[in-house]
């Protein structure tokens, strides 16, 4: 399973690094998110670095979107969907390597989008080691619940449409959650308040890799 | 009644029904291929000789009937009969932004194939030099098909489901590709091959099998000594 997920994920970040889809409309798209909720917001610098958290995960979600419909689409493209199934590759491994090179895509979104609510809505970050926290396990939950949704969506005509409407929904804690640890990591929070928001999101990844790991290839098999 | 194989099956479909929603793919096949035979599979257009290769594959599922592929059932042990079977598509299950030999390490590495016949079989299809690292979106079609051969090659399984393995290909192409086939026949590979465009391949085939309308209608044996499909012929009702 390991040995099939490095595969796979080498295999995703590799046709990323050529392509450069996230580096060159994904990444762009999240920061033209977060100047048009600059613009909606006004001048006030209270008002912005209040609202930064949820801004700055919002962006986030929208984005996670189009990086699995990317990671989707990838597949589609010669029957590989199909080269995949035949190879008899571990369904579970092909799952977690689909969701790391998703993870990772994000990691690097989120670092971007992090710089750019400091300058943009002037955002104060006064505990760093809740914001990188609530940064990695949400990566994680985004990104193994997209590459399940996505698979979920693969085989569908109305799949662009379909996959937010199916996945923004579910996603939800992560979005509750990521912005109360934000609140909690940023200048005038509470740090405490963040730890059981954390311990949300570890049980939410728990839960939806262990779904992926069991029903990504029934779902693949069906989809 | 099919002909009856001597040695064990390494394919058999009993009854076998495939549908496409409510569309019948296949109508209730039965076939033996026992192991080491090459098989040519004809019939016209829509008759379901891509859906019988996709069937013996597990790509699709069986609506009824029985199906073993080497002993196994492809709808329980997937992962095990996918691993020593190979098909040969349309769809060249290329990434466009992978190169040639990303592309085909990639596919024997995901199949657990061995890594050390990347390389022999690669220089064998002629994807060598500037063409090996060629991004795959900038290939012609018969390229293409070169590179999905060059990994059926190298992960060299134990039954090659090829369907119109000619196409696209030029005539050096196809010559060598008769000559793999007939490489894999001498080495206990079992082959179906449904094509329309047959070459020499036809030459190393023992059996012909016809497929209209989702069933097979005619097995016959083929007659080495002429190279058309003369022999006994048993027609299937």
């Amino acid at each position: 399973m390991w040995r099939d997920a490095v595969l796979v994920a080498g295999k995703d970040l590799r046709i990323e690094f050529r392509s450069r889809v996230a580096l060159s409309q994904v990444t762009p798209f999240g920061i033209m998110a977060l100047a048009l909720f600059a613009f909606a917001l006004g001048p006030d610098r209270v008002i912005m670095a209040k609202g930064a958290p949820g801004l700055f995960w919002v962006a986030v979600l929208f984005c996670t979107v189009l990086a699995i419909q990317r990671s989707v689409s990838v597949e589609s493209a010669n029957g590989a969907r199909d080269g995949l199934r035949l190879s008899g590759i571990d369904p579970a491994g092909l799952y977690l390597g689909k969701s790391a090179a998703v993870a990772v895509q994000l990691v690097v979104l989120e670092v971007l989008l992090a710089a750019g609510v400091i300058l943009l809505y002037g955002a104060r970050i006064a505990v760093p080691w809740l914001i990188v926290a609530s940064c990695a396990l949400g990566t994680i939950g985004l990104a193994a619940t997209g590459t399940l949704y996505g698979a979920l969506s693969s085989g569908l005509r109305v799949r662009e449409t379909l996959l937010p409407f199916l996945l923004l929904p579910i996603v939800a804690p992560v979005l509750l959650a990521g912005t109360r640890i934000w609140q909690a990591g940023m200048a005038g929070g509470t740090p405490s308040d963040g730890t059981q928001w954390l311990r949300l999101l570890v049980v939410f990844d728990a839960v939806y890799l262990a779904i992926g790991v069991v029903l990504f290839g029934p779902i693949q098999e069906t989809a | 009644m099919a002909i009856a194989s001597p040695s064990p099956s390494a394919v058999s479909l009993r009854d076998v029904v495939a549908l496409s929603g409510r569309f019948p793919l296949l109508a209730g096949v039965d076939l033996d291929v026992a192991v080491g035979e090459t098989v040519l599979i004809d019939g016209p257009n829509g008759a379901g000789k891509t859906s019988l290769l996709r069937v013996c594959a597990g790509l699709v599922p069986l609506a009824s009937g029985r199906l073993s592929v080497l002993g196994m059932d492809p709808g329980r042990q997937r992962t095990a009969v996918r691993r020593r079977v190979g098909l040969l598509s349309h769809a060249s299950h290329l990434y466009d932004d992978l190169t040639v030999i990303e592309n085909v390490r990639f596919a024997v590495r995901a199949a657990g194939g061995d890594v050390a016949r990347i390389d022999p079989a690669c220089e064998r299809w002629g994807l060598v030099g500037r063409l090996a690292t060629t991004q795959a979106s900038k290939l012609s079609s018969g390229q293409r098909r070169r590179v999905a051969l060059a990994v059926l090659t190298a992960r060299w399984p134990e039954v090659w489901l090829l369907d119109e393995p000619h196409a696209g290909l030029d005539a050096s192409a196809r010559q060598l590709l008769d000559a793999v086939i007939a490489e894999a026949a001498a080495s206990q590979v079992t082959i179906l091959i449904a094509s329309h465009e047959l070459g020499t391949a036809e030459d190393t085939a023992t059996r012909a099998v016809t497929v209209t309308g989702g069933r097979v209608t005619a097995d016959r044996v083929l007659d080495r000594q002429t190279p058309t499909t003369s022999g006994s012929v048993t027609h299937v009702a």
